[in-house]
């Protein structure tokens, strides 16, 4: 299956990424696709990502791997930010296309789930009163599981 | 003859610095000597976790670097 995964430095569209996504796969018969953002509340200024490559990619790699044995697609793509972003600016694009909603909707669900709990970033805040360390949410680790078997 | 240490997040807010170099072999034991107390006792915490060469050791205890070796601590992750 033709996957596409990416660790980006620099901001992106995910429009224009979705686009030519699906333009790559005529054959499906849908694409679900989710994006990420940096949320715009509090008084948050910046957000800093912090990946490492030894790490980093090579899991999201690992991800895309266990989400094309479970579901049967024709495409993946898992983009996901590293660095500074503003609020408002997309941190992760995922999206399946496949024969079927189904495997698209649970393949991007999944896919997000392990992002969001299991993958190797670090994040830190810039607030008023300077840089904070984020730590794991419980929630998150909760949704992750909701796949284990 | 030398390891990398890569200290990602907080722990590099701790060390000063993003990475070190120091000498080989480098163990657990040898942790504190290396990377003085402060590090190793962070290190201790069990959420941390320890990579040579981008595997991650089940048991940190076993940790065994060797000249050329890059060994990562590695706090919780916070998630994407």
């Amino acid at each position: 299956m033709p996957r596409d995964v990416q660790l980006l430095e620099k901001g992106f569209s995910p429009g224009k990424a979705l686009g030519l996504f699906a333009k790559a796969h005529p054959e499906a018969g849908g694409i679900a696709s989710f994006v990420g953002k940096v949320r715009p509340d509090g008084d948050v200024k910046v957000l800093q990502l912090i990946s490492y490559d030894r790490l980093t990619l090579p899991g999201m790699e690992t991800l895309a791997d266990e989400v094309e044995t479970r579901w049967t697609l024709d495409g993946l793509l898992i983009h996901h930010r590293t660095g500074h972003m503003r609020p408002g600016a997309p941190i992760v694009l995922v999206a399946a296309a496949a024969r079927h909603r189904r495997d698209a909707f649970e393949a991007v669900d999944f896919a997000m789930d392990h992002l969001k709990s299991r993958s190797w970033f670090w994040k830190r805040e810039k607030r008023g009163d300077g840089w904070h360390w984020i730590e794991p949410r419980e929630e998150d680790h909760e949704d992750a599981k909701r796949w284990d078997v | 003859m030398a390891v990398t240490v890569v200290f990602i997040g907080k722990l590099a807010d701790l060390a000063g610095e993003d990475e070190r170099e120091v000498a080989a072999p480098l163990s657990w034991s040898g942790l504190a000597g290396a990377l003085g107390d402060d590090i190793a006792a962070a290190a201790a915490d069990e959420r941390i976790k320890i990579a040579v060469n981008g595997k991650v050791l089940a048991d940190k205890t076993s940790l065994s670097a060797a000249d050329g070796d890059e060994v990562a601590l590695l706090p919780p992750v916070s998630g994407g």
